[in-house]
């Protein structure tokens, strides 16, 4: 089960970021040949993952051409946000940050079964034990691979590859020393975000001068809001999958004491639709997760857009007044040309990245689907054969 | 990339605070089996002292006067005086101990009758009227110990009580109170107890050895089963030795070569001369044949009664050395023939023990060997229909009669046969389900007893019901009546497969009759119902009390080997009913994502894109569908034949329960017999030639009652095990059938899974 797991998981993190890479393809075809980064290696110590960076490069601003070092999910996190707070990239789709590693789950289902100890058999729990392992495993594994998206993706970016902040990320040896958010912090954040999106929704309302960008803002908005609850139903409808999975085990071991070859199938089915379970979880739950996130970053860029957009025209408005006024007109001025630089920077990076993103998406979503349809065929298949022959073996012996 | 190989360098540590250390569930069943039988080892015990003390009193003159009378003269007033004391006891012990005969016979005759229709009486009659020594022996079902010194302790594990001394209640509720009261013989192990008292009343009454029988009776009771015709001949023998390679099969073929310079059949036909001659011919034989066949040969029994007490003292003794051989019980075999054959003439014999009671308890037994003709047909019928069974029974057009709460589902029962004993080839009648329920009473009420597995039908299901009453005509109404429907179904296909209960009177009127008179006593909470649940109650407390001395392994083996079933029937139904919930539930999460997904087709503005995720919203569709169906299939075809097999287990339990009890009527009846020997022997001590008589009397009579009680016994033995192994090869057909029916509804659904997603990979591919 576990070299199963393993399969299916760097055939996960493949997927990803194969389907990351037919988006950047048209960006930067270089991007391999002169920054490479992969996560080489990944420790779990209690609830902290530490992962290793490995870095192949012949960018002239590092010092060798390949090194690791050691990071934490932390500094991701502050990888990302030096992202999203510079103004410089205000017009690119800041790739997402990865999710939190969650292990939770999976601690508290192993708790629960060592409550249930006594009420079942060695057998088992012991297989149960062995699931819950994998389990974990994949857990793990996943959380590796959305952490290397996300720094595969950065590397590939034409501009954010060249971040001073990420090269640090990548080079520096010590400790970032990275602290979590204090309370305050933490605080101003919800603040932050509160007025983001109170301001979200009035820029939004906003009309667009241009169609593609008006265009691109209801598609996202309601896109977003469907990925969002496509992505909880499927995690919803994996979750009951792969809870049928204890049970049929269960039935399989008792049945094990009344028919040796159904038990044996029914053994072999459920593996069978764990797989599907899982398969059903890496091509449809993580990419409608991962394009629920990047939908969210999109959002974030139009509404950036919309904001210098705002801002453009109240400088223009303030420009006008002053003008009539006559006061204060050179000041307005300015500002009213940085507001249309600003503007008119991020339209024009903006629409090159939200075309990007259509592209990836598109792709991304042709991959996996393609992907997912022929294991469930397989997985249908092989489960097929198996009833067959059971059927054939049980009818034979009469 | 490189990650997924690397990463597994360093395999994250998976938190190990929860080390698997389970108990196993099975180590804990084994426990119980050992539990209950804990006295297996007391049997093997008795078995090496019986012959010793019986030897003795062979080496020593006359076995009844000087070596065994003063312990029995001891023991024998002790308990009675004791027994005035207890209350209950009282009234009934007193004309027992004075030997009186006539109250003797009505009490004696009562619960014999009684006994099959109620166990309540069962326990307090038979023990009260057995009871001039220890009344609690019988209660408490202990064999060996008829001293009355020690009967609660081998039973209960306690050091030894004056077991007549106390209440009854008290007796079943508190051991440990009595102990303290006074005991006698203060000795902690109980085994030692039995080899003390064992010695001591197999001197006074050989009959004692009894209990070491019941094994060979076992191995003799198989055969007469397997060869049911009369002629039981060397050549039917051999075959049998052959077929079951018990160690014992050479002792058993050994006393037979004797046996065979006389066709059987003689046996059976001619009452008492060859019996005579037979006594006189072959010793060993014939002492047991004055034993055993009293019943059949009543003739027999009361003309050689008056002058027989002695002789029959001495045979049973010889009989004593003999059964630790083995051998004394080919007869035993005759009679265990003629009472397997029909459970209907058992009961018709019991009915008739009331009326001749007073005439000894032969009586009835000539019924039996009368009606001997009836059940051998019957057999070699039933044997005929299982060979090519033609009866198809189904239920169809579940149909809702009356309104409101007075409403009830009346099925439609059509029978298809070719069997003689129906009237015409195909018949329809209508039933509701509690004429099913009263079928089952009925049939539960005759054949249980006889050790039958009666199959249960479905249980009733207020909810269910109340919710058809009420008239929704929504979904779950119409699964339960389905599901109902096909449980009647099977139920009524269990009884008339089963080869005995289709001869029953009740289940053909069942089948045919028009108009089935409304069974009663079928309501949850009627009086009758709370009847049951008391007698029910007082069952499973006697269940609690009786230890049996299991002397058959086999027995021993499969009844465990049941309740291990039971429990992982149970468990297996448990998860295959939460397997159904999640079914369910994945069902309906398909379906909201289903919907979702057809939601984000719509907004996606790539158009193969939105095609395909609005035809993968299709997909899933299907999908919700396809799992509601797994589910309903699921619990139709396996979680319903799970349920069925916990009921049909329950019944199986029932029919050891029933064996158990039967033994435990057999061992009172030996006690009993036993009791009424050592006041023989005190009389004829004391030289009471008035009370003499009235004594022997008594012992000829018991004496009957046990012969009758032990092939009882045998027969139910018998019966069980036929049932149990028959119950094992339908089970294992049943399960094929079902599951192959499972596996097959899995693999359908599966090629519309291929099916489905065959279709969408085209679609799939289509996105540019």
């Amino acid at each position: 089960m576990g070299s199963i797991a393993a399969q299916l998981f760097s055939g996960l993190s493949r997927d990803i970021k194969s389907g990351s890479s037919l988006g950047s393809v048209n960006v930067d075809l270089q991007t391999d040949a002169t920054l490479q980064v992969d996560i080489s290696d990944a420790l779990s110590e209690r609830d902290k993952v530490k992962f290793t960076v490995h870095t192949k490069s012949t960018l002239p601003n590092f010092k060798q051409n390949e090194f690791s070092v050691v990071r934490q999910h932390e500094e991701f996190i502050w990888l990302h946000d030096s992202f999203v707070e510079n103004e410089e990239y205000a017009g690119y789709i800041i790739p997402p940050a990865p999710p939190r590693p969650d292990f939770d789950a999976s601690r508290e289902k192993l708790q629960k079964l060592g409550e249930g100890e006594g009420s079942m058999t060695k057998e088992e729990f012991t297989k149960m034990k062995q699931e819950l392992e994998a389990e974990y495993l994949a857990i793990f594994k996943k959380t590796v691979a959305m952490h290397e998206v996300f720094l595969c993706r950065v590397a590939a970016h034409p501009v954010l590859r060249k971040d001073m902040n990420f090269h640090v990320f990548l080079e520096y040896n010590q400790d970032l020393s990275v602290r979590g958010k204090n309370k305050r912090e933490k605080m101003e954040d919800f603040f932050k975000n509160v007025v983001k999106s109170a301001d979200g929704v009035l820029v939004a309302g906003v009309k667009d001068v241009d169609d593609f960008f008006e265009h691109e803002k209801t598609f996202l908005l309601e896109y977003h809001n469907r990925v969002k609850d496509a992505s909880s139903k499927s995690d919803r409808m994996i979750r009951s999958h792969k809870s049928k999975s204890p049970h049929c085990l269960i039935i399989s071991t008792c049945l094990g004491k009344f028919f040796l070859k159904v038990s044996e199938l029914f053994e072999k089915t459920r593996k069978i639709e764990a797989r599907v379970a899982a398969d059903e979880d890496l091509k449809l739950a993580d990419l409608l997760k991962y394009y629920l996130r990047e939908s969210q970053a999109a959002k974030d860029l139009l509404y950036r857009r919309g904001r210098a957009l705002v801002d453009y025209e109240n400088a223009n408005k303030a420009l006008d007044k002053a003008r009539a006024k006559n006061k204060d007109v050179l000041q307005a001025e300015t500002s009213q040309q940085v507001c249309c630089q600003k503007f008119e920077k991020i339209s024009e990076s903006a629409k090159q990245e939200l075309i990007d993103f259509k592209t990836r998406r598109v792709a991304a979503f042709r991959k996996n689907l393609v992907e997912l349809a022929e294991l469930e065929l397989k997985h249908a298949k092989g489960n097929l054969q198996l009833l067959q022959s059971c059927v054939g073996v049980l009818k034979g012996d009469t | 990339m490189k990650m997924a190989t690397s990463s597994e360098r360093s395999p994250p540590p998976f938190p190990e605070d929860l080390e698997p250390e389970p108990d196993e569930v099975g180590d804990q069943d084994s426990d119980d089996g050992e539990d209950i039988f804990l006295g297996t080892d007391n049997p093997l015990e008795i078995k090496m002292d019986p012959s010793l003390s019986v030897s003795d009193i062979t080496s020593s003159t006359k076995p009844l006067s000087e070596a065994s009378s003063p312990p029995v003269m001891d023991l024998l007033s002790e308990p009675a005086s004791e027994a005035s004391s207890a209350p209950m006891v009282d009234l009934l012990m007193e004309p027992a101990s004075e030997g009186s005969s006539a109250p003797m016979v009505d009490i004696l005759s009562e619960p014999a009758s009684e006994a099959s229709s109620a166990p309540m009486v069962d326990l307090l009659m038979e023990p009260a009227s057995e009871g001039s020594s220890a009344p609690m022996v019988d209660l408490l079902m202990e064999p060996a110990s008829e001293a009355s010194s020690a009967p609660m302790m081998n039973l209960l594990m306690e050091p030894a009580s004056e077991a007549s001394s106390a209440p009854m209640m008290n007796l079943l509720m508190e051991p440990a109170s009595d102990d303290l009261k006074e005991p006698p013989k203060p000795d902690i192990d109980p085994l030692a107890d039995i080899i003390n008292d064992t010695p001591l009343s197999e001197g006074k009454t050989p009959v004692a050895a009894m209990p070491q029988e019941p094994p060979s009776d076992l191995f003799d009771d198989e055969p007469s089963e397997l060869f049911a015709e009369p002629r039981q001949s060397n050549t039917a023998k051999q075959q049998q030795t052959s077929i079951f390679d018990e160690p014992d099969e050479d002792l058993f073929s050994e006393p037979l070569g004797e046996a065979s310079k006389k066709p059987q059949n003689d046996f059976f036909k001619e009452a008492l001369a060859p019996v005579a001659k037979a006594s006189n011919v072959c010793g060993p034989l014939s002492d047991n044949y004055n034993e055993h066949p009293t019943d059949i040969f009543t003739e027999e029994a009361i003309t050689t009664l008056p002058s027989a007490v002695s002789t029959v003292s001495v045979n049973s003794k010889t009989n004593g050395v003999h059964s630790d051989e083995e051998e004394p019980d080919i007869f035993a075999e005759a009679t265990v023939e003629l009472s397997l054959d029909s459970p209907r003439n058992d009961r018709k014999k019991k009915e008739a023990a009331k009326p001749s009671a007073s005439a000894s308890a032969p009586a009835p037994s000539v019924s039996a060997s009368a009606s001997k003709p009836q059940p051998k047909t019957l057999e070699e019928l039933e044997e005929e229909v299982e060979d090519k069974f033609e009866l198809n029974i189904s239920i169809t057009n579940p149909e809702k009669v009356g309104d409101g709460m007075n409403a009830y589902m009346a099925y439609k029962v059509s029978t298809q046969t070719t069997l003689p004993m129906f009237r015409s080839k195909t018949f329809t009648v209508r039933r509701r389900f509690s004429d099913f329920l009263g079928l089952y009473e009925k049939l539960s009420d005759k054949h249980t007893l006889n050790g039958y597995i009666v199959p249960p039908p479905p249980e009733k299901s207020i909810m269910g019901m109340t919710k058809v009453k009420v008239g929704k005509e929504d979904n779950s109404s119409a699964e339960f009546v389905e599901r109902r429907r096909a449980a009647l179904e099977r139920y009524l296909q269990r009884v008339v497969f089963h080869p005995s209960l289709l001869q029953d009177p009740d289940v053909r009127e069942f089948l045919e009759r028009d108009d089935m008179p409304r069974a009663h006593n079928t309501q949850a909470l009627s009086g009758a119902g709370f009847l049951k649940m008391i007698n029910r109650a007082t069952d499973s407390l006697s269940k609690m009390t009786i230890k049996m001395n299991e002397s058959d392994v086999w027995f021993e083996e499969k009844l465990q080997e049941v309740e291990a079933e039971d429990q992982q029937l149970r468990k297996l139904h448990i998860m295959v009913d939460s397997l159904v919930g999640h079914r369910k539930e994945l069902s309906v999460n398909t379906g909201g994502f289903a919907k979702s997904v057809a939601m984000l087709g719509s907004s996606e503005d790539n158009t193969a894109l939105s095609r395909a995720l609005s035809q993968l919203a299709e997909v899933e569709d299907k999908m919700e569908q396809l799992h509601q169906e797994q589910a309903a299939s699921d619990s139709f075809c396996f979680a319903e034949l799970l349920a069925d097999y916990i009921r049909l287990l329950g019944s199986v339990r029932a029919s050891f329960d029933q064996r158990m009890k039967t033994w435990q009527r057999w061992q009172d009846a030996q006690n009993m017999l036993q009791k009424k020997r050592e006041t023989e022997a005190k009389l004829l001590w004391a030289n009471k030639p008035d009370k003499l008589q009235q004594a022997k009397d008594d012992i000829t009579e018991w004496e009957a009652k046990v012969t009758q009680y032990e092939r009882d016994f045998d027969r139910v033995s018998a019966t069980v095990r036929k049932e149990v192994l028959r119950f094992e090869k339908e089970k294992a057909r049943d399960f094929k059938k079902q599951i192959i029916k499972y596996l097959e509804s899995l693999l359908q659904s599966q090629q519309q899974l291929i099916k489905y997603w065959e279709a969408f990979l085209p679609e799939a591919k289509a996105i540019a």
